[in-house]
């Protein structure tokens, strides 16, 4: 039985530590939409995502209510869209603007799955249907796109990786009157998991269930006051602590997800054991990093704080719920963290200790605007460093980076929302077009021959 | 079904019986009470039973919420099942 210090420790993490179910996302499987002609497999995608989400968002609110917990997200990822194209690739943006419209008419933020996985080749239909995602993201509001390029058990795809090289220039020149937001909505991947709930690299695998409720948690505002509380801790108690919180904020988010699922009638998936920061003061990773005794994220020693920050994160969340997925780490986006945000304007930060950062944490280069003149083979470049991070590590790591067109170090880009602000950070000016254009396959690691 | 009430703000004369009045309305039943003053702060928690309640808790607790704003407290409905979660094992 609980005690009264529970109750309001409870109501203190959501009212003063932004304690908050993150997202409720809703993978629906796509693949019994797949029609003769793309007009067809557009408005039967339509109807469908519209019937299974029907009550997502009114679901999402009465949890809220009844549990006192906010619930700031509520999404929907889909079968990636390049496997119901393969027949017309060329008309693929039809089903982007279908998934785009129901995603309006139900009132959800994102839905993700605008996708392709080439990690071990690309078919000709999913080069056609890679190239359509400029244009999309372009036109299109709430979808978000992502292509996985490589895995340990396949190695890299680098003529993949060449082509996303363009895709994020494309995207980024596509939507340059809003600051590039189009390349805020598209991220590649290296080992891409099929139930991750957080956007934009949501989609829905082909290995799950028909229908499922994945629940991303957060909370690096509570895991910072529980720090807080004890600024004389060594590292192993505060570790200690950190599994603590850990556990403590899955636990609401094991709760949300079951009880979501059986009301929407749909299976209990995973819950993500993120902690994922928003701009907003109090709600950052780069916080928690500084509490632990660092001046500033960025400097030495930043990595281990963030691997034992990490790794606790787990260790608490793995306990707390049945069933654990997705990303399960901390995020380190640049722009949606009012702490890296201060960092990188300090120049406290480079990309190439968030490249470090990213060995050690869940995703990857994640939400930084770069110069708008970085040549795509420098970009592609990019994403093959941290491919190869996920590659060699066995773990996910992903790109979501934004070339800032007709901006220059310095200057910033602001998306305003979650989405947040970045200042434009500086890439080395080497010219790595040789090694990009090269093209073919980097192959699998050593330890990925298990069997 | 059962939920926990938070009651929080500035001491103020009748915040008993304004909010617990309002729950035997809704049909709530409150099983158990306790209350403190720290300075001039007022923290009252309640566990009540919602078998008999009218309507949903959702709506008991944004009516709770409206009825706190109009007494200067901060009043929260949540059921008792987030806080076995989160603080039990």
């Amino acid at each position: 039985m609980f005690t009264k210090k529970d109750v309001l420790e409870t109501i203190a993490m959501v009212e003063e530590e932004h304690l908050d179910i993150r997202t409720i996302t809703m993978g629906i499987s796509l693949l019994s939409c797949i029609r003769d002609s793309a007009e067809e497999t557009a408005l039967s995608v339509y109807n469908l995502v519209c019937r299974k989400a029907e009550n997502i968002v009114k679901t999402a609110s009465d949890l809220s209510r009844e549990y006192g917990i906010p619930i700031v997200n509520k999404r929907v990822s889909v079968t990636p869209v390049s496997l119901l194209t393969a027949s017309f690739p060329e008309k693929a943006p039809l089903i982007g603007k279908a998934l785009d419209d129901a995603a309006c008419t139900l009132g959800i933020d994102f839905l993700g799955g605008y996708s392709a996985l080439v990690h071990k080749g690309m078919a000709e239909y999913e080069r056609i249907f890679i190239n359509t995602i400029p244009e999309v993201l372009a036109s299109t509001k709430r979808l978000c796109a992502s292509v996985n390029v490589g895995s340990t058990k396949s190695g890299i795809n680098m003529e993949a990786v060449k082509l996303m090289g363009e895709i994020f220039k494309r995207v980024a020149e596509l939507t340059k009157e809003e600051d590039s937001l189009g390349a805020a909505k598209l991220v590649a991947f290296c080992n891409a998991v099929e139930d991750n709930p957080f956007m934009a690299g949501a989609f829905h695998g082909v290995g799950e269930a028909d229908t499922v409720i994945n629940v991303g948690v957060s909370g690096p505002g509570v895991v910072k006051h529980a720090l807080e509380q004890n600024p004389y801790a060594d590292l192993t108690e505060a570790a200690e602590i950190i599994k603590r919180t850990a556990f403590k904020i899955t636990r609401a988010g094991q709760l949300v997800a079951k009880e979501a699922a059986k009301r929407l009638q749909a299976q209990f998936g995973i819950v993500d054991l993120s902690l994922a920061p928003t701009p907003a003061v109090g709600d950052s990773v780069a916080a928690i990093l500084e509490e632990l005794g660092l001046e500033v994220v960025g400097g030495h020693g930043t990595t281990v704080a963030l691997a034992m920050l990490n790794d606790a994160v787990k260790k608490g969340g793995i306990m707390a719920s049945s069933r654990v997925g997705g990303l399960s780490g901390a995020f380190i986006p640049v722009s949606e963290d009012i702490g890296m945000i201060r960092a990188a304007e300090a120049g406290k930060i480079s990309l190439d200790k968030l490249e470090a950062m990213t060995s050690v944490c869940s995703v990857g280069l994640d939400m930084i605007a770069v110069p708008g003149d970085t040549p795509a083979t420098t970009i592609s470049a990019i994403l093959a460093d941290e491919a190869a991070i996920g590659m060699i590590n066995n773990k996910t790591t992903a790109v979501r980076i934004i070339p800032a067109i007709g901006k220059k170090v310095g200057d910033q880009v602001n998306f305003g929302g979650l989405l947040g602000r970045a200042p434009v950070m500086p890439v080395h000016n080497s010219d790595s077009s040789r090694f990009i254009l090269r093209g073919g396959n980097i192959p699998a690691p050593i330890h990925s021959f298990k069997n | 079904m059962k939920a926990v009430v938070t009651v929080t703000g500035k001491d103020s004369k009748g915040i008993i019986a304004k909010v617990s009045t309002f729950l035997s309305e809704k049909g709530a039943n409150i099983e158990d009470i306790s209350q403190t003053i720290m300075g001039e702060y007022f923290v009252m928690i309640m566990m009540v039973n919602l078998d008999e309640l009218k309507g949903e808790l959702s709506t008991l607790a944004k009516e709770c919420a409206t009825l706190g704003k109009q007494i200067g407290m901060t009043i929260y409905v949540q059921h008792e099942d987030i806080f076995n979660a989160m603080h039990s094992i």
